[in-house]
């Protein structure tokens, strides 16, 4: 009898780096392609919809990449928390947070126009921000697990939501559970005549070389791959690891909160329950697949915008149900878990007695 | 004087013995699901797939049933297939060692788009969910008419006896039985377990195949016999609110008990307030409070709390 053993790499190839991410996407695919089967309908042709639902038209392709922004920015969140070890599963809650002060300021009559934009991300951000102060502080000062506090939160956010939506907010025009519209002048601008282009798009390709600066080229960015590499050994070379966890909860909320920020004002132009599809989630798929990297969440957001927009029209044209998205999300996690162990571990097939005691 | 009326009204809520028989209801998928989650801490695996495998028992079940017409072997499904993504999980954080956070988060992500995926295909997108014809109430012969305790106790379905019936099972297996003392030992120290002769990844798997199934039957519950039907908000959050549970129960069956009765009659108030339209204060705020009291449990109680010492840590043999 043989059995699986995993031996510890010294170094890890410079090339596994794209390969790994690219072998878990085919892992996947070909692991989901029996539910189609299941749905009566074939592998390829399906693979084919999906792939020109996504990017088969200008309007598909811009579909995609509207879809691609709140990830690229949840992405980002939950790729800056986990590298720094801070388990922050609240980018859905913080991303509501966002969005609900950016409409809040929206739709303020009272401010200027030109300072309305500026005042809907800044909010957007503080709000984001203080959801993920929240389970940052509970974990330094209380030792609250901080899985179970952020995710905890994204309940109590997302019906403290629908609370008022469903009392002082509510929209008094339409009657709906829904808040009123933003001001005109408080809309993203759109990048394309007559399309649903909106200025997050570029802004979310902005983020994600910032943060990369961020996170590699800055003291800031080295005190914060200490803590999250080897806490005891950032602790002798004398960073403040409670700091940085509370700066870097700080900014992964303000990202998740600017992903909300534009939903309402590129998108909805208001807040409603179905304000977001799980992108706060969906973040945390693609910062994994992105290893972490913030270059790498644009491809990866890109990748789910994708499956997302491209699964809508496979449900359309076949029988496959549109969440056949969500299985590729929850597998393509696993797999890129998974793949992730050959940078630092190489696997063998070992005979057993082949080491005594084993 | 409307506050007088409302606290007045709360109390008549309190006193009648409905309540009670509906908190230990609402109870019973919460103990079920906080029991398997706590066998799997205890063998030092926190298992994040507790929202989504909840949720893929509550659709195999209702499937099953829906089809063959018994509950029961709904039931069994859904034990079935909580038990396998417990085993997957074993997979990837016992045989392979991968971060127990994200793998857990990733079978959660799986099995609810299984779920999703699955019930679609099988019921397309009905007007109306379909419902099956729940678990009947089994009174004791004897004991159902005693006053009080008897409607409260004595006159449940099944699945409740089973669930109550769990925990002094669960404790006895886990602090009389050698299986239970190292699957303990297991999630202390388990490079000591090792030594001592104790088959660390046999009894994590056990462990996690166990937990799996107790979750399963958590879900199915839940779309058996408290809402008939399955609907794709069924768990919302009843698997996370578990996790704090079995915090809060410092890892204790019996304590796991007071901790799903507690946070079951916060949800039978809530449902009660909910309905009544108390105090004319928005529903969604009700359906916050389980939450809210989650995180402000865990603030009073997780820096006491002592987690098994080898809980998150992965056991690789030629690490020892």
């Amino acid at each position: 009898m043989s059995r699986l053993r995993l031996e510890p790499r010294a170094s890890t190839p410079a090339w596994l780096g794209l390969a790994l991410p690219l072998a878990a996407l085919a892992a996947t695919l070909i692991l989901c392609s029996g539910l189609i089967l299941l749905a009566g309908a074939g592998v390829l042709p399906a693979y084919q919809a999906l792939a020109s639902g996504a990017f088969g038209s200008r309007f598909n392709s811009f579909e995609t990449l509207v879809k691609a922004a709140p990830l690229v920015f949840t992405g980002l969140a939950a790729a800056l928390a986990f590298r720094a070890r801070f388990w922050n599963i609240g980018g859905e809650g913080q991303l509501l947070a966002g969005a609900m002060a950016a409409a809040f300021i929206g739709s303020q009559a009272g401010l200027p126009g030109w300072a309305l934009l500026p005042g809907m991300i800044l909010g957007g951000a503080a709000a984001g921000a203080v959801a993920a102060l929240v389970p940052a502080l509970l974990r330094l000062r209380l030792k609250v697990d901080d899985v179970v506090a952020s995710l905890m939160l994204n309940f109590v956010i997302y019906y403290a939501m629908l609370a008022l939506l469903d009392g002082p907010w509510k929209d008094p025009l339409s009657g709906y559970p829904d808040s009123p519209d933003i001001l005109p002048a408080a809309e993203y601008p759109m990048l394309w005549r007559a399309s649903r282009l909106h200025l997050g798009v570029l802004l979310a390709l902005l983020a994600a070389p910032a943060l990369w600066f961020l996170v590699r080229r800055t003291t800031f960015g080295f005190a914060l791959r200490a803590v999250g590499d080897n806490p005891r050994a950032a602790a002798h070379a004398g960073i403040r690891a409670g700091a940085v966890l509370l700066v870097v909860a700080a900014l992964s909320g303000a990202l998740a909160g600017l992903a909300g920020v534009g939903e309402v004002a590129g998108v909805h132009y208001q807040v409603m329950a179905g304000l977001s599809p799980g992108y706060g989630y969906t973040g945390i798929v693609v910062a994994m697949l992105a290893r972490l990297n913030p270059l790498g969440v644009l491809p990866a957001a890109l990748f789910f915008a994708a499956v997302a927009t491209g699964a809508e029209t496979l449900a359309r044209t076949t029988g496959v149900p549109v969440f056949l998205a969500d299985v590729i999300q929850g597998t393509a996690l696993l797999c890129m878990l998974t793949a992730l162990l050959f940078t630092s571990h190489r696997v063998r097939w070992q005979r057993r007695g082949g080491e005594a005691g084993h | 004087m409307a506050g007088r009326r409302a606290i007045s009204a709360l109390w008549d809520l309190l006193l009648q013995v409905g309540f009670f028989a509906a908190v230990l209801r609402v109870a019973t998928p919460l103990l079920l699901a906080t029991l398997g989650e706590l066998l799997c801490e205890r063998a030092g695996v926190l298992n994040l797939g507790i929202e989504g495998i909840m949720l893929l028992g509550a659709m195999t079940g209702f499937s099953v049933a829906y089809f063959t017409g018994e509950l029961w072997l709904g039931i069994l499904a859904a034990l079935l297939v909580g038990a396998l993504f417990g085993l997957l999980l074993g997979l990837l954080t016992v045989s392979l060692g991968l971060s127990q956070h994200v793998a857990g988060l990733g079978i959660t992500m799986l099995c609810t788009g299984l779920s999703f995926y699955a019930y679609r295909l099988i019921f397309g997108q009905p007007g109306q969910p379909p419902h099956i014809e729940p678990f009947q109430t089994l009174p004791v012969p004897g004991l159902a008419e005693l006053p009080w305790l008897g409607p409260v106790l004595f006159d449940q379905v099944p699945l409740v006896y089973l669930a109550l019936l769990l925990v002094p099972l669960l404790a006895f297996l886990l602090y009389r039985t050698p299986w239970g003392l190292n699957l303990r030992a297991v999630g202390e120290n388990p490079q000591a377990a090792a030594s001592a002769g104790v088959a660390v990844f046999a009894m994590r798997y056990q462990a996690l195949a166990l937990g799996g199934a107790l979750m399963g039957l958590a879900g199915a519950y839940l779309s058996l016999a408290q809402f008939n039907a399955f609907t794709f908000g069924v768990i919302s959050g009843r698997g996370w609110v578990c996790i704090a549970l079995v915090v809060l129960a410092r890892w204790d069956p019996w304590r796991a008990a007071g901790a799903a009765l507690l946070f079951g009659a916060l949800d039978a108030l809530q449902l009660r307030l909910q309905s009544s339209g108390a105090f004319g204060l928005p529903y969604p705020l009700f359906l916050m409070l389980p939450f809210l009291a989650t995180i402000l449990a865990m603030a009073l109680l997780a820096r006491s709390a002592r987690a098994p010492a080898a809980l998150l840590a992965p056991f690789r043999r030629e690490e020892r």
